[in-house]
């Protein structure tokens, strides 16, 4: 991960062990250009493998399948100029991915909230935690995704309903990480805690939350996966906007273009929410050890 | 069941006025699978204030489960635990602890993780971190504020749980086999350290360790546990004058009587301990 080799620069055995003579100092160099070399030889691969991938599909598209129902890389580029500059069948391209991205967001937000607080509060209390485990187990049996015909019955056709959907996948997926990490907190910490003059609640904000923060950081990343699907399945579902809508009205007219062209405008809006998370948590974390095993060796 | 037919030997004891730390046939059980096990029986000892008490004994005889008594961590299960003439039920005020694994958040700076105690009890951010400061010079680690414990090394993390205790100005402070974990060499620094900090504290110490060594370099007086369920075995006043050098001390005469003298005691019990242990391992 780049995230842990930038957290190394500021360990200080690697700041103390600056170097005086120049030999090492020309190794050092070496690693280093043999680093860049290295990463430029990777990417140069994965260019490399998308182009082989497309041109492939665009070829065969063109001689061999029916791009009819396969379509192919340039008709889908095609879909996704046509929808950024003329508009979508539902109107402008940029509401539906607003819409679609605000209730992802919403549900994200909620779901990780009342994950997080429900998690850490039954995780805490051994009897609540009794008490709750057979509801919890059956409700995480149910497969929620048929809940979002139900929530269009309750909440109509607008965005509460597909927030409601995006709420109730984000919350399981947090809640459990949430439950483990506040159960998993070292009783050490806690005990020394309690001797250093901590109450109740001191102990709770200082050594049980940020105890569990690396657990329910880890299940964000997943969470915001299960928020966009969330999103999009309450669209598909029955709405009058969204991304989802979007790709199901290019099922019903056979336009397979149009469902890869969703499909990739919604991988892009992920990864860019992967990448904030990822900000977020190497913020949260810097406390922790820089993982080695990616050093380069001399 | 603890009621057995051994007679309590603490009859070396010191007639100290107002003991800090009272144990009065104090017993701790737990349940386990097989159903009750007694960790400690029918403990008696005192200890007044500034005095150094090491607690040595075969390894898991108990020891610490002492300590936890007189924390207030787990309740006596039968007997009276005294801290400050008062009846502990809960963690008693001016109680210090040092655990035999590190305690310290990993989360938080070496500054943030001194000043953990003041905040708790109730300082200001800035008048923590300004205590907190003095104490992290005063263990030896000016200069490593901002650095998490990730960074440090475990002789460096010692002195930070150190600093994180002592910053409460503890009038009894628990060590439980503190420096174990530590090479020889950090150990007898660590040693050294810990008298330095502690003379003219005036804190009371009961220093648990499974070390003679250890014990006798630190310490006024010995209490011998036997093989568990431990109770007190013997009690031996340490005759070497203060303050000591923790390096040079082990080297003399003295010493080494004294060494002889408590290792007597000692040995039947590891020697039961190991017994025991060769028993399970067959």
């Amino acid at each position: 991960m780049p995230r842990d080799a930038e957290t190394i620069e500021k360990a200080p055995a690697v700041a103390a062990a600056a170097p005086g003579d120049r030999g090492e100092l020309a190794a050092i160099a070496r690693a280093r250009s043999a680093g860049l070399r290295r990463a430029l030889g990777i990417n140069a691969v994965r260019v490399a493998l998308v182009a082989a991938w497309l041109g492939s599909w665009e070829l065969a598209a063109r001689h061999v399948i029916d791009p009819f129902y396969y379509s192919m890389p340039s008709k889908i580029w095609e879909r996704l100029v046509g929808w950024f500059t003329d508009g979508t069948s539902q109107g402008s391209i940029w509401e539906q991915i607003s819409v679609t991205l605000q209730e992802a967001v919403a549900g994200f937000a909620l779901g990780a909230a009342g994950g997080v607080v429900l998690g850490i509060v039954l995780g805490r209390s051994r009897f609540l935690s009794d008490v709750c485990a057979p509801f919890i187990k059956a409700v995480n049996a149910i497969p929620r995704i048929i809940l979002a015909s139900l929530f269009i019955i309750w909440f109509g056709l607008g965005m509460q309903s597909k927030i409601a959907t995006a709420f109730v996948l984000v919350f399981f997926a947090v809640f459990f990480n949430a439950f483990q990490g506040a159960r998993e907190v070292d009783r050490n910490l806690v005990n020394n805690a309690r001797i250093l003059g901590a109450g109740r609640m001191q102990v709770l904000w200082t050594i049980v939350v940020p105890s569990a923060t690396s657990w329910i950081l880890a299940s964000l990343h997943s969470a915001f996966g299960f928020a966009i699907i969330g999103a999009i399945v309450g669209e598909y579902t029955g709405a009058d906007k969204g991304l989802g809508l979007l790709i199901n009205h290019s099922q019903g007219v056979f336009d397979a273009a149009g469902i890869y062209a969703g499909m990739i405008i919604i991988t892009v809006l992920a990864l860019l929410a992967e990448y904030l998370l990822t900000l977020l948590e190497g913020r949260l974390l810097r406390w922790r050890p820089a993982v080695s095993g990616h050093d380069v060796q001399i | 069941m603890s009621e057995r037919a051994f007679p309590p030997e603490h009859s070396t004891e010191r007639p100290t006025a107002g003991p800090v730390i009272e144990l009065d046939g104090a017993a701790k059980r737990f349940r386990s699978a097989g159903g009750v096990h007694t960790a400690v029986r029918d403990l008696h000892m005192r200890v007044g204030p500034g005095e150094f008490v090491a607690v040595v004994g075969p390894t898991g005889c108990g020891k610490s489960t002492t300590l936890s008594l007189v924390s207030g961590l787990e309740p006596a299960s039968e007997g009276r635990v005294l801290v400050h003439g008062r009846e502990v039920d809960g963690i008693p005020d001016g109680v210090g602890y040092m655990f035999q694994n590190d305690a310290v958040l990993p989360w938080r700076s070496v500054l943030d993780n001194v000043a953990a105690g003041p905040r708790y009890r109730g300082a200001s951010r800035r008048e923590a971190r300004e205590r907190a400061r003095d104490w992290v010079a005063r263990v030896g680690l000016a200069g490593f504020e901002g650095y998490y414990p990730h960074q440090l090394s475990g002789g460096m993390r010692k002195r930070v749980a150190l600093a994180q205790t002592l910053v409460n100005e503890p009038s009894v402070l628990l060590m439980d086999e503190p420096f174990s974990a530590l090479d020889v060499q950090t150990r007898g620094l660590m040693q050294d350290e810990l008298l330095r900090l502690w003379s003219g504290s005036g804190a009371a110490v009961v220093f648990v360790t499974h070390d003679l060594e250890e014990a006798l370099v630190l310490s006024d007086r010995v209490v011998v546990m036997t093989a568990g369920p431990a109770t007190i075995k013997g009690t031996f006043e340490v005759p070497l004058d203060r303050p000591r050098d923790a390096e040079e001390v082990r080297l003399t005469a003295e010493f080494l009587d004294i060494y002889r003298e408590v290792w007597d005691s000692l040995r039947e019990e590891v020697q039961i301990t190991r017994e025991r242990g060769a028993g399970h391992a067959a």
